[in-house]
């Protein structure tokens, strides 16, 4: 009997050998299972760490910051993130949930702020506090945004489907990042019915209150993107803004007329133009002229020196980043073959064309800025617990878009746009302001893009600002021009 | 040194062990335990130390690791239950008092453990009899899924956990007598005649069959392993394991087309173990399943610490039902890691080292298979639900020997570990 039992040892032996490989095993897969459903691991040692704040430009109005939770519970402090300014930036600060997971900055910056980031000083704070026993601490992140001005961008969407960002030409700091309708972050955890219940009364279906209009909101962009078809133009030399043109109230396309934007009293009709006129007026037969002079992969391929067809590099989740361009079924486009798109309806902006607000202030920043567009960015700077900054965000260049030459008539041309054409509702007294209308047609009545943007002042640009309306009746230089103004005076006060 | 010395000496690093473990528990949650848990420790020690006194006098050459090894497991167990809820430590506490009890009585009185085989076919008999008694209508009780519960007023209790020590002794006792006629195998085609196998299959089946009744598929398979062993050991046939494993397979898909409960175990464990497929249903019937593997996960190779895992929810309940007792092992390996998950099983696995020594040590026949049969007892248990709870097999509810939370298990653990000493008492005189 005895060999049975020495046998049966081997055999537990055996079992128990196959036990601590199936422990091991799960080891191993411990970072694919910490993102699974339900896995309360990875959240409830995150909750236990004293997550960093995230503050405007001034580094006193908190965005979000941390509540602790007085009755220490079962071994561990817990803290409640809570959004202090409640609307007013949740988008991009985005939220940070146990149910909904994170968005926003909260998402992109999270190693930062549960101190995770493999920065030195990090690793050896969190050293320290791991033995003194003390609670992780995060770092605090401030950004660049104008927390007056964000005010009055979110005041002056508010009621609207819409979105609007501002930034420094020169450095890309981003000043504004507004988008409506909105939602307020303290409501994700628990109360998330009320955030959709609270969206209902906005004028677009669905309402998408989570939604980052600013980087993800994807609208035509009409006569906005004149701007690019006229820097193609320039650059190449091929136009000056004193190259005349005919306009008979419409242009011929595959055998068809496509008319100019019509009033009461029918489609516009202005005439022999200059270049320069055409924009200030936004006549869309001289651009589509001029497109079919350029063809459509001219014009494309300067709409990727603008960073078209890029998400631009502004520090989010890339998920909540969209890319501008055509679209096909819902996919970003590039035609390979230049004649399955339009050229001429591209060049006034309207074709497949899908833009989102970023990018178009990203355009007007690349005119403002000599034809240079400086990365775009939300962090000013992220400061350790003790105070200490250990990243300063240092301004950088994106994309050479134009000539300096071209900008700089660009910028001329842009000026006349708001002292005597479309976008006279942006005019700001003592201060020169340049730049661009847009009304994009949908198909449906009362349903159009309304768009502008803009930057000032036009000779030493500070801001430049994107604003785009959906669901509108009237024309952009109505609608958006006037909410830009509002934003550029709050930050040029 | 004298066996017993050195078992005291065992005992005190024990000790030793229990009071870090209720120290750091302690420190991790000073807001919820006292520093009254260090005299939890105390009280520990005291209690081992006393069942070691009467092992001095009573069993003075009894294995001097047995007692130890059952106290570090007893003690791990009561400082993670300690850790998820103070009062039920205290409880468990108590049953650890009622199972040294029953140790010591068992220890002093029984003169000579032996005398059981006469009453083989009594305590055959008494264990079907236990077996069944959560099936009378009044008596039984059902917790999650299962009627193995036995209810008297406020007092519950799990009938099978004895039934287990009785059907080994039965079984030893049985197979000692016809072992030979069973391994000669006189009847048709090699295998033994009705009337030597005949009483055995009567036992085992009543035993399966008020099991199956029960839904108690972790006691099934507990009984059915160690009824298969311990035959193995008896005739060295491995006839005897093939066909038993044959049956085991017939008997196991049939099980899994008749009944729902089987299926839906089979199923879970085979979504959510395995790769942990997308196809888990993590937040319903896998969810015990799911929460057991994300605890283990997360475990580390030094666990979260002791006290400082994530175990409760902010409200404090546990984030896997029923983690004091069958899921006790995803409490360990997520507060001490795969480290003290190692070292857990190896603890078993001396035990089982010493127990089946024993046996091989053992004189007689009826000593050896008692001793083999106790101890393959307790190894494949913790086999079984430790294999369960991590999903190297389907999950069955049974308890993790000495750890888990629950009276009966406690006490019917101590009652086997007196045996396995007795035994080994015995042993070593006759060398001596």
């Amino acid at each position: 009997m005895n060999a049975q039992v020495r046998r049966l040892f081997f055999v537990l032996v055996g079992l128990f050998v196959a036990l601590i490989v199936m422990t091991t095993y799960w080891l191993w897969k411990a970072p694919d299972l910490e993102a699974r459903q339900g896995n309360p691991q990875l959240i409830v040692q995150q909750l236990t760490i004293d997550r960093g704040s995230i503050f405007a430009s001034d580094g006193k109005t908190a965005f979000a910051r941390n509540r602790k939770v007085e009755k220490k519970q079962l071994g561990r402090t817990w803290y409640i993130r809570t959004y202090p300014s409640r609307e007013l930036a949740a988008r991009p600060v985005g939220y940070s949930t146990i149910e909904r997971s994170r968005t926003g900055l909260e998402e992109s910056l999270n190693d930062y702020l549960t101190g995770s980031n493999a920065n030195l000083d990090t690793l050896f704070n969190n050293t320290v506090d791991k033995l003194r026993g003390i609670t992780q601490r995060g770092n605090d992140v401030i950004t660049s945004i104008d927390a007056r001005a964000q005010k009055t961008a979110q005041d002056a969407l508010a009621g609207q489907c819409g979105a609007a960002v501002a930034l420094d030409p020169k450095t890309g700091r981003v000043l504004v990042w507004a988008s409506q309708p909105t939602y307020n972050p303290n409501l994700v955890e628990g109360h998330f019915n009320q955030i959709q219940a609270n969206a209902a009364g906005a004028p677009c279906e669905p309402a998408a209150p989570l939604l980052d209009r600013v980087s993800q909101g994807l609208f035509i962009p009409g006569s906005t993107f004149k701007v690019v078809t006229a820097a193609a133009a320039l650059d190449s030399g091929a136009v000056k803004p004193s190259t005349t043109f005919n306009d008979p109230g419409y242009c011929i396309e595959y055998g068809k007329k496509v008319f100019n934007f019509a009033d009461q009293s029918g489609p516009e009709v202005f005439g022999n133009v200059t270049f320069a006129e055409a924009l200030e007026n936004s006549i869309n037969a001289v651009f589509c002229d001029v497109g079919k002079k350029l063809g459509a992969r001219a014009v494309l391929d300067q709409a990727k020196k603008f960073g078209f067809y890029e998400k631009p590099p502004v520090e989010l989740p890339s998920d909540e980043i969209s890319a501008s361009g055509l679209y096909r079924n819902g996919r970003l486009y590039d035609p390979s073959d230049p004649n399955a798109v339009d050229p001429g309806r591209l060049a006034f902006g309207q074709e497949r064309l899908q833009v989102t607000p970023l990018q178009m202030a990203l355009v007007a920043a690349a005119v403002a800025n000599d034809g240079t567009i400086m990365e775009p960015t939300l962090v000013d700077r992220i400061v350790d617990p003790d105070g200490k900054v250990i990243r300063k965000t240092d301004p950088d260049t994106w994309k050479e878009a134009m000539k300096p030459q071209t900008a700089a008539e660009l910028t001329a041309m842009m000026t006349a746009v708001v002292q005597g054409g479309t976008g006279v509702a942006a005019q700001i007294p003592g201060v020169q302001v340049a730049g661009k209308t847009g009304t994009a047609e949908t198909g449906r009545t009362g349903e159009n893009d309304t768009w502008f943007i803009a930057f000032a002042p036009a000779q030493n640009p500070e801001v430049a600002v994107a604003v785009a309306l959906s669901n509108q009746s009237g024309t952009g230089g109505a609608t958006a021009a006037p909410i830009a103004k509002e934003i550029i005076e709050a930050l040029l006060r | 040194m004298t066996l017993r010395n050195r078992e005291l000496v065992n005992l005190l690093l024990v000790g030793l062990l229990t009071a870090a473990g209720f120290t750091a528990v302690y420190v991790a949650r000073s807001d919820v335990v006292s520093a009254g848990s260090l005299s939890y420790a105390a009280f520990f020690l005291a209690l081992f130390v006393a069942g070691h006194v009467v092992l001095r006098f009573a069993l003075p050459n009894a294995d001097p690791f047995l007692l130890p090894l059952g106290g570090l497991l007893t003690a791990v167990g009561l400082t993670l239950i300690y850790r998820i809820d103070p009062d039920l430590a205290l409880r468990q506490g108590l049953w650890v008092v009622v199972g040294l009890a029953a140790f010591a009585l068992l220890v002093v009185f029984v003169r000579d453990y032996r005398t059981l085989d006469r009453y083989k076919y009594v305590l055959g008999l008494t264990a079907i009899f236990l077996l069944a008694l959560p099936a009378v209508p009044g008596l039984g009780r059902t917790i999650n899924g299962a009627n193995l519960w036995v209810g008297f007023g406020g007092l519950v209790f799990q009938p099978g956990e004895f039934a287990k020590v009785l059907l080994v002794i039965f079984l030893a006792g049985y197979l000692r007598d016809n072992r030979e006629m069973l391994s000669m195998g006189t009847g048709r085609f090699g295998m033994p005649s009705l009337k030597h196998f005949g009483p055995l299959l009567v036992i085992w089946g009543g035993a399966m069959l008020v099991l199956f009744q029960t839904n108690d598929l972790g006691g099934g398979l507990l009984y059915f392993s160690i009824f298969l062993a311990m035959l193995w050991v008896a005739t060295a046939r491995w006839q005897y394991v093939a066909v038993g494993l044959g049956l085991f397979a017939v008997g196991a898909y049939a099980l899994y087309h008749v009944t729902p409960h089987v299926r839906e175990r089979v199923s879970i464990w085979l979504d959510c173990s395995w790769g942990f497929s997308q196809a888990c249903p993590v937040y319903d019937q896998g969810y015990q399943l799911a929460q057991s593997i994300y605890a283990i996960s997360g475990g580390g190779f030094f666990g979260q610490g002791l006290g400082r895992g994530v175990l409760l929810t902010a409200e404090g309940n546990t984030y896997i039902p029923y983690l004091e007792t069958d899921f006790i092992y995803a409490a360990v390996v997520q507060e001490l890691g795969l480290a003290g998950a190692a070292g857990l099983v190896l603890v078993y696995l001396v035990f089982c080292y010493r127990g089946f020594k024993i046996a091989l040590q053992a004189a007689d026949g009826f000593s050896k298979l008692l001793a083999a049969g106790l101890t393959a007892a307790l190894g494949i248990q913790a086999f079984i639900i430790m294999g369960g709870v991590s999903g190297l097999i389907p999950l069955t509810g049974i308890t993790l020997p000495f750890v888990s939370y629950g009276g009966s298990s406690i006490v019917a653990n101590f009652i086997i570990l007196a045996l396995l000493l007795m035994v080994s008492d015995r042993v070593n005189r006759e060398r001596a």
